[in-house]
């Protein structure tokens, strides 16, 4: 098994006809996920990739029974596409959109709370379990089935630290892309908690980088709660204060943020931490 | 999107929150009819000003000339002063602490007051900081204002005015994307009136769109990191002479983590997101080439970016412009091996990984290999 999705999980593209819906609804059919509907307002009873294709997300819900949404929707509608997908039951919602307003997530993120329902990103590269399915954007191939629970930040460096886990012979249950923002769905803490009650789980690779305090609670958490072995990435031990580096969420502010703080607290928590990305395997190696 | 003082108090007047009367000049002759006597302010968007002569009395409109003169043109923090705010002087009974922030953490604003105002908010200790979230869509309830008034101890008048902007500042804060509006000092003046002396507001780069009146200006960006900007190029100028470019914002990070580890300093960050549009990597390229790194680092992790349409856009560049400049890459993705051989062709250095590429650049930076 994996967390949050499985073979089962009926899939939802909302913005599906558009040049990202359409590209990455084929690459996650080819995964194995069941895509099970499309929703574009306006385009319904078209299909995409033999998918078929509503104006709304309570239709696809009622008629093709999807349980989950992934949204590529632009960054000006995404609270939009996202409260229509709560409000219409689904309990896992997957945000891909980049550069949605904070104050757009800050409306959306309690709401899904209240609902029961999970959500990841945005601004990520969502999720991915292979031999189970993936609802995201990531290269289908650098994955393997195994035993190592993903939790990132970031996009490709996640690619990059999961190729050379693939390579080194260190499968994943789950690959979760938390996301590069200030506000987020699901916390490094909520995604350690999943992995920490997952049986299919044996040990748990955490990439980070600067800004906020993410690692450092993840690593108070990992002391108190997670009995699984933990390794860990954290981009950004050269970037300066003040710059926020790519990612809306990675700048360090005053003291806070730094990587040095973020090593330390890993360290501190017994969770080794790599120098380089490639560095992880041999960490995994050790657990 | 930063804004300097004497903008944020434009927007806080229009939110009606108590601010001083004062002028904006240029230059000493622009000054004509300034609040008497009054606080002359440097406009920059760091902070630390005061300390660093930043700010400074003056009594008579030739004083203040004087005294702009002196400020204007000041280098405060790597920061030069190209405006100076002109305010009328408050008579300071009080120094009080009001904010609102994004707490990350809690996905939920967080209301920060303190009646030890006037000093950077972190050298406050702890218990002397009212903290409270602000459940986002409610907003501002009774029963915040309240405690927030008890822990503050304040006069039943003076607490009336903060209740108030209390109420305006969250306002503020939704409708104008914010994610930081802190009023340091807010003050009491003698006569009881609360009014606030300085304004600093962060408005969400995001939220731009919403926001087109904001869209020209001036940011804590360098000539290159202002074209880069808008061109939706995501750069950033480093004090290193190696030009790092990548795809992902992490990737990139870590790419300047293992230049560092090798000997290295990076000289620019270059986001070049998912793309592999030749003509996109031509643009972001060109940018790079203007920042005249010694040697330029590109590292790919393409899954589905194509690895030789990167490759065809880092040609056209540098034949396009000319340049000497020698670039080591790692390039990983669909159709890698086509991407080294059209680079190897134009005398660039193809890596496998990016220790060896970055081994490779601090080596060719320094005459090698």
């Amino acid at each position: 098994m994996a967390v949050l999705l499985s073979k089962k999980s009926r899939v939802l593209v909302q913005g599906i006809t558009g040049h990202q819906g359409q590209f990455h609804t084929r690459a996650m059919l080819d995964f194995g996920t069941k895509v099970v509907a499309g929703v574009t307002p306006g385009k319904g009873g078209t299909k995409v990739e033999g998918v078929p294709v509503f104006d709304g997300v309570r239709e696809a819900v009622h008629r093709r029974r999807a349980n989950a949404s992934i949204i590529f929707v632009p960054a000006a509608y995404a609270k939009d596409a996202a409260i229509e997908a709560i409000e219409a039951g689904l309990k896992l919602v997957v945000i891909i959109t980049e550069r949605i307003p904070f104050h757009d997530c800050l409306e959306v993120m309690p709401l899904a709370r209240s609902r029961g329902c999970v959500v990841i990103g945005p601004n990520c590269p969502g999720l991915a379990s292979p031999g189970q399915a993936k609802m995201g954007i990531m290269p289908n191939q650098l994955f393997k089935e195994g035993d190592a629970g993903v939790i990132s930040r970031s996009g490709t460096l996640t690619y990059e630290i999961v190729n050379a886990m693939t390579e080194a012979g260190f499968g994943q249950t789950t690959c979760i892309g938390i996301g590069g923002d200030p506000i987020i769905g699901t916390s490094m803490v909520d995604a350690l908690a999943m992995f920490q009650k997952d049986r299919k789980t044996k040990r748990i690779v955490v990439v980070g980088e600067i800004g906020g305090t993410a690692e450092e609670e993840a690593a108070d958490f990992i002391e108190r709660r997670v009995t699984k072995p933990v390794v860990a990435y954290v981009a950004g031990r050269t970037a300066p204060p003040g710059k926020r580096m790519g990612h809306a969420g990675a700048i360090i502010q005053g003291n806070r943020g730094t990587a040095e703080s973020k090593v330390k607290a890993f360290e501190a928590a017994g969770v080794p931490v790599a120098e380089y990305p490639v560095g992880i395997p041999r960490l995994l190696a050790a657990t | 999107m930063k804004f300097l003082e004497y903008k944020a108090k434009e927007i806080f007047a229009r939110y009606r929150i108590p601010v001083p009367q004062g002028v904006v000049a240029a230059s000493p002759a622009d000054i004509l009819d300034p609040p008497l006597p009054c606080m002359v302010k440097a406009q920059v968007l760091v902070g630390g000003r005061g300390k660093a002569g930043g700010i400074k009395a003056a009594e008579s409109l030739d004083e203040a000339r004087t005294v702009a003169g002196q400020i204007l043109g000041m280098d405060i923090h790597g920061f030069r002063v190209k405006q100076v705010y002109l305010e009328e002087r408050l008579d300071i009974g009080q120094e009080l602490y009001l904010g609102v922030t994004i707490d990350r953490s809690a996905r939920e604003p967080l209301l920060m007051a303190s009646a030890m105002g006037g000093i950077d908010i972190e050298a406050v200790p702890h218990d002397r900081i009212y903290m409270e979230h602000i459940p986002t869509v409610v907003g501002i309830q009774p029963y915040l204002v309240r405690s927030l008034l008890k822990q503050l101890a304040l006069p039943k008048e003076v607490g009336d005015q903060i209740a108030s902007i209390v109420g305006h500042v969250y306002d503020l804060f939704r409708k104008e994307d914010a994610e930081l509006v802190e009023i340091n000092p807010l003050v009491v003046t003698k006569a009881g009136g609360v009014v606030a002396g300085d304004a600093k507001l962060v408005i969400d780069d995001n939220a731009e769109y919403r926001h087109p009146e904001y869209a020209n200006l001036d940011q804590d960006r360098t000539p290159l990191e202002q074209e880069a900007h808008d061109k939706g190029i995501t750069f950033i100028q480093l004090d290193g002479d190696i030009g790092v470019i990548a795809n992902g914002a992490g990737l990139t990070m870590a790419t300047l983590d293992i230049l560092g580890l090798k000997g290295g300093r990076g000289g620019t960050f270059l986001d070049l997101g998912g793309t592999d549009d030749p003509g996109k990597v031509k643009q972001a390229f060109e940018i790079l080439i203007e920042a005249a790194p010694s040697v330029i680092l590109l590292n790919i992790f393409g899954g589905i970016t194509k690895a030789d349409t990167v490759a065809l856009g880092v040609k056209q560049a540098l034949e396009e412009m000319h340049t000497k400049i020698p670039v080591v890459a790692r390039i990983k993705g669909v159709n890698e091996a086509q991407a080294k051989e059209m680079l190897r062709s134009i005398g660039m250095y193809p890596a496998e990984t990016v220790e060896e590429a970055a081994e490779l650049a601090v080596k060719v930076k320094s005459g090698g290999p």
